[in-house]
């Protein structure tokens, strides 16, 4: 269910955002002031159709707005904008890897366009249950899929593929912690063999990976308990407590919502020419699965590596700007995949929130080739870039990382060492190959990192010989 | 004749001739304001003060209308100044920002003297569902004006401004204009903004003018009309002057009456009326045919299901919450629903709500609502075959005249039926406009309705322009008889 990158609301011209001081980004639309009256963000039917073509969906030529009726303090006109019979996109599919590996279809029932509504805060501001309306009329798609996951890790996959071709074809930041990426969960269990789907229960607005392979756990676990102490499952809504890592039942029961959808009246009907289709189309940049198969050909990658890589557009796109610069892309997909991705999980950042550019990563790349640095301070210079975007030559001159090659100075090093370890050289000599990496680390640790760690091998392997 | 007598074309041409002063035309119509507000009952706000102070930053405004005064019909929003539709719910909201329409009266100088009343929401036919007030009748204050732009028709009639304007769904304008011996006009949907118009039924209303004569009522389009992107049911096409087509010439123009209004329900003496608008309209050279309008039957119960059922989703958002009245009495969140909405509306509305909710719900949504929504495109088709032979199609305005205060407030469907000429034009999206054709023996106005084509309102102008040219109701006046 994403929403858009900073684009005029739904409905109304003030700028989307759901940071900010509460009700700092909505204007007399967004709180639905008397005689206020909605407009149609027409990128929100592009990004639609857009969404439907990348997942192989039929494009609904003659679509409309819907009203959702009910009553909810963070829906302030007491209907939601949505799309009830004729969505823009239906019968879509997706490609995913199912748990053994095997490719699995996941298919899209449909792709509808609607506004989001605001948000509650709950005794955040000394008591009681404020509004907050930044988030009403900003236009999100809703995509439905099929009931064709079969575990927590097939949504998994399922999600990340979404996510991946959305970033692709740039209909959403997919910032999950902000809410551009969330998911409805809705889970059903079954005896083996049975072919009927059980009851399903719905977990809203979920926006972690982790909490959501968590919360299906969860849910398996505890509707497997209830059928077989006897119980019935209800058809209901629940809400996923991260913290206990348990759900709870939200809505009171006895409410059975009918929203009276009918079409919106201050809307006019949405037409799309073939034209308008054919254009969107045409815009439609490569998607994860042809790069993927290109990155293997053209630059002679793991399947593993490629597939890692393409996951993420800005990191695929990363890739592809430093190794057409540094020409190395193996080193590359290397520094990428291992320290790059390790440094994002630490921080928590997104791929996109990288500081440094592809010039500064294809300049460390050759320092390495050049032998200027080492991996060690390669390293290091690495975390430096995520605090201190700057040239790899600036940071290793300004810090003294610069890798010591002179034979002499070398030389030198080696030969205080082996004068101060004798017991070591002694080892080394009978025979305990091991005593070497101690002697080299005893040399790094004086040169602090700096020294050539080839030559220092071979020197010192070279001088030991000599005594 | 005194000033407030005078038409606003009029009032253009005296200050052309230098014979009169704005300050004069704005004290004459503040005056007549004290003096009949008493009796008449039109006002929800009078703005007296900031008239007068707009007056002088607007004096000097080269637009030939600035300092020329109105009113405003209280569901038309005005920033600073309150819009409460007539209503406890919205008894002291005061918007922060300006409809399209009050934008344009702004942008073309002309002062606004006040809020008119109406009825709650705009529902009903006689003002007298207002929380505020029971707006009089100018020529019998024992009747109602007409509504739900009762208090716009009034004011007018009365002398109290030049022109006002109101907003038609059913027949708001066209109605209380006929009850008040005014001119009405209710434009093609479309052609003029609602953004910021307080919703009732949003596929059915549109905003229109309420004035002495004709000629005023194309002057006012003039200001009012135009595509608005802030609504994307206006329509996007070149501007007409509507003033430039008032040719005094009816020639060779074909008009169709259809059978189905002058039958049973219909007043005696409003058909007697009618017969002679037909016979003046032969006389100045049109051709006059009856003609059927098979549907009619259907129209006013697919009206109110159409109607009530976007009123049940527009009203929601006056839930206690954000604005308006709130309940003093809740424990919970149900509680504020329930109450406020409760206590803040009126019968006729919580009557028209429940009515939509209903129309809506599952199960019933095909009987109702889709039917209607059929039987919307049959009347469309309808009018359609009709203007293939017809420019123009002539009815009554309203089945009888004013009625008295208090005497069908009990009765919604009797009072509903009043409604029968004029719906369909609603329903059909077409422009209509009633002009005051005769008094009855007691002396109450009789008015016409001539339906055009959609965005013919050059058309049905006019052919309204022409009646009027030739005949002279004009020197009837309003008595205040009490």
């Amino acid at each position: 269910m994403p929403n858009f990158p900073p684009k005029p609301k739904y409905s109304a011209p003030a700028q989307p955002s759901s940071a900010g001081a509460p009700n700092t980004h909505c204007c007399p639309i967004c709180m639905a002031l008397p005689g206020t009256l909605p407009v149609l963000n027409e990128k929100v039917v592009e990004y639609a159709v857009r969404a439907g073509l990348a997942t192989g969906c039929e494009i609904e030529q003659n679509s409309k707005n819907d009203r959702k009726n009910y009553f909810y303090p963070d829906l302030p006109k007491s209907y939601q904008i949505s799309q009830f019979d004729k969505p823009l996109c239906k019968k879509g599919y997706i490609e995913i890897e199912d748990q053994k590996g095997e490719p699995k279809t996941i298919g899209l029932t449909r792709i509808h366009i609607e506004e989001d509504a605001g948000k509650l805060n709950h005794d955040e501001f000394g008591g009681g249950t404020l509004v907050d309306l930044n988030r009403a009329g900003v236009p999100l798609i809703e995509i439905v899929s099929e009931p064709d996951l079969r575990s927590s890790e097939e949504v998994d996959h399922y999600l990340k593929k979404l996510k991946s071709i959305l970033e692709y074809i740039e209909v959403s930041d997919c910032k999950m912690q902000e809410g551009s990426f969330r998911a409805d969960v809705n889970v059903s269990v079954r005896k083996k063999g049975e072919t009927k789907l059980g009851t399903r229960t719905e977990m809203k607005n979920m926006n972690s990976f982790r909490s959501i392979t968590r919360a299906i756990e969860y849910e398996i676990d505890r509707q497997i308990d209830v059928l077989e102490e006897g119980g019935i499952i209800e058809q209901e809504t629940l809400r996923w407590d991260d913290v206990s890592g348990k759900t709870f039942s939200m809505r009171d029961k006895e409410d059975a919502q009918d929203y009276r959808y009918f079409p919106d009246p201050d809307l006019v009907a949405i037409r799309l020419s073939d034209e308008y289709i054919e254009d969107i189309k045409k815009t439609l940049p490569e998607l994860p699965e042809s790069r993927k198969a290109r990155y293997r050909q053209e630059f002679a990658l793991s399947e593993r590596d490629a597939s890692l890589l393409t996951a993420s557009k800005y990191l695929s796109n990363l890739f592809e700007k430093t190794t057409a610069i540094c020409k190395n892309a193996k080193m590359t997909a290397n520094w990428i995949l291992s320290d790059i991705s390790r440094i994002l999980n630490e921080k928590e950042l997104e791929p996109n929130q990288i500081p440094f550019t592809q010039e500064h990563l294809a300049e460390l790349i050759n320092l390495i080739e050049k032998g200027t640095i080492s991996s060690a301070i390669a390293k290091k210079v690495v975390e430096e870039l995520f605090e201190n975007p700057e040239s790899p030559s600036k940071i290793i001159e300004e810090k003294g990382w610069i890798q010591i090659s002179d034979e002499g100075a070398i030389r030198e090093v080696v030969l205080q060492i082996l004068q101060a370890n004798p017991q070591s050289v002694a080892d080394y000599k009978a025979g305990k190959e091991r005593a070497i990496g101690f002697l080299v680390g005893q040399a790094m640790k004086q040169t602090k990192g700096k020294a050539n760690p080839q030559m220092l091998n071979k020197m010192l392997i070279e001088e030991i010989g000599k005594q | 004749m005194e000033i407030y007598e005078l038409s606003v074309h009029e009032l253009l041409e005296k200050l052309d001739k230098n014979e009169i002063t704005k300050e004069e035309i704005l004290s004459s119509y503040q005056n007549r304001i004290n003096e009949k507000e008493n009796d008449v009952q039109a006002f929800i706000t009078i703005t007296d003060t900031e008239a007068k102070e707009q007056f002088e930053k607007e004096k000097n405004n080269p637009s030939k209308l600035a300092g020329i005064p109105i009113a405003i019909k209280d569901n038309i929003c005005t920033k600073g100044v309150k819009t409460t539709c007539a209503s406890k719910m919205l008894e002291n909201f005061v918007s922060p920002y300006n409809a399209t329409v009050t934008e344009k009266l702004n942008e073309a100088g002309i002062i606004s003297l006040g809020k008119l009343n109406m009825d709650e929401f705009a529902m009903g036919g006689s003002t007298e569902h207002s929380y505020v007030k029971k707006t009089k009748n100018p020529w019998n204050l024992n009747k109602v004006p007409g509504g739900s732009s009762g208090g716009s028709a009034a004011a007018v009639a009365a002398g109290m401004v030049p022109w006002a304007l109101g907003s038609d769904t059913g027949g708001s304008i066209r109605q209380p204009a006929s009850f008040c011996g005014i001119v009405g006009l209710k434009p093609t949907y479309g052609l003029v903004s609602r953004y910021g118009l307080v919703a009732f039924a949003s596929s059915l209303d549109q905003i229109g003018t309420l004035t002495k004569d004709v000629k005023d009522s194309a002057l006012l389009l003039n200001v009012i009309a135009g595509h608005d992107e802030k609504d994307t049911t206006s329509v996007n096409k070149p501007k007409e002057d509507y003033l430039q087509v008032l040719t005094n010439n009816v020639k060779g123009l074909k008009i169709g009456v259809p059978i189905e209004y002058f039958g049973e329900g219909i007043n005696n003496e409003v058909k007697d009326s009618i017969n002679q608008v037909i016979e003046k309209y032969r006389e100045l050279g049109a051709t006059v045919e009856n003609c059927s309008l098979n549907v009619a039957e259907y129209a006013l119960a697919t009206y109110y299901i159409i109607a009530c059922a976007e009123a049940s989703s527009n009203l929601g958002r006056f839930d206690g919450i954000r604005y308006g009245y709130r309940t003093q009495n809740y424990q919970n969140l149900k509680d504020i629903y329930r109450n406020s909405r409760s206590e803040g509306f009126g019968a006729e509305v919580k009557r028209r709500i429940i009515l939509g909710t209903y129309v809506l719900s599952s199960g019933y949504y095909d009987a109702y609502y889709k039917k209607a929504q059929q039987v919307r495109t049959l009347v469309k088709k309808e009018f359609a075959k009709n203007f293939a032979k017809y420019d123009v199609i002539l009815t009554p305005t309203s089945s009888n005249v004013a009625f008295d205060l208090g005497s069908k407030i009990n009765d919604p469907l009797e009072m509903y039926l009043a409604d029968l000429c004029t719906v369909p034009v609603n329903i059909a999206g077409l422009p209509g406009i009633s002009v005051p054709c005769g008094l009855n023996s007691e002396g109450m106005p009789i008015g016409f309705q001539l339906i055009g084509k959609p965005f013919d309102e050059a058309i049905i102008l006019n052919a309204a322009y022409t009646y009027e040219q030739n005949t002279d109701f004009k020197t009837n006046k309003p008595q205040f008889k009490n």
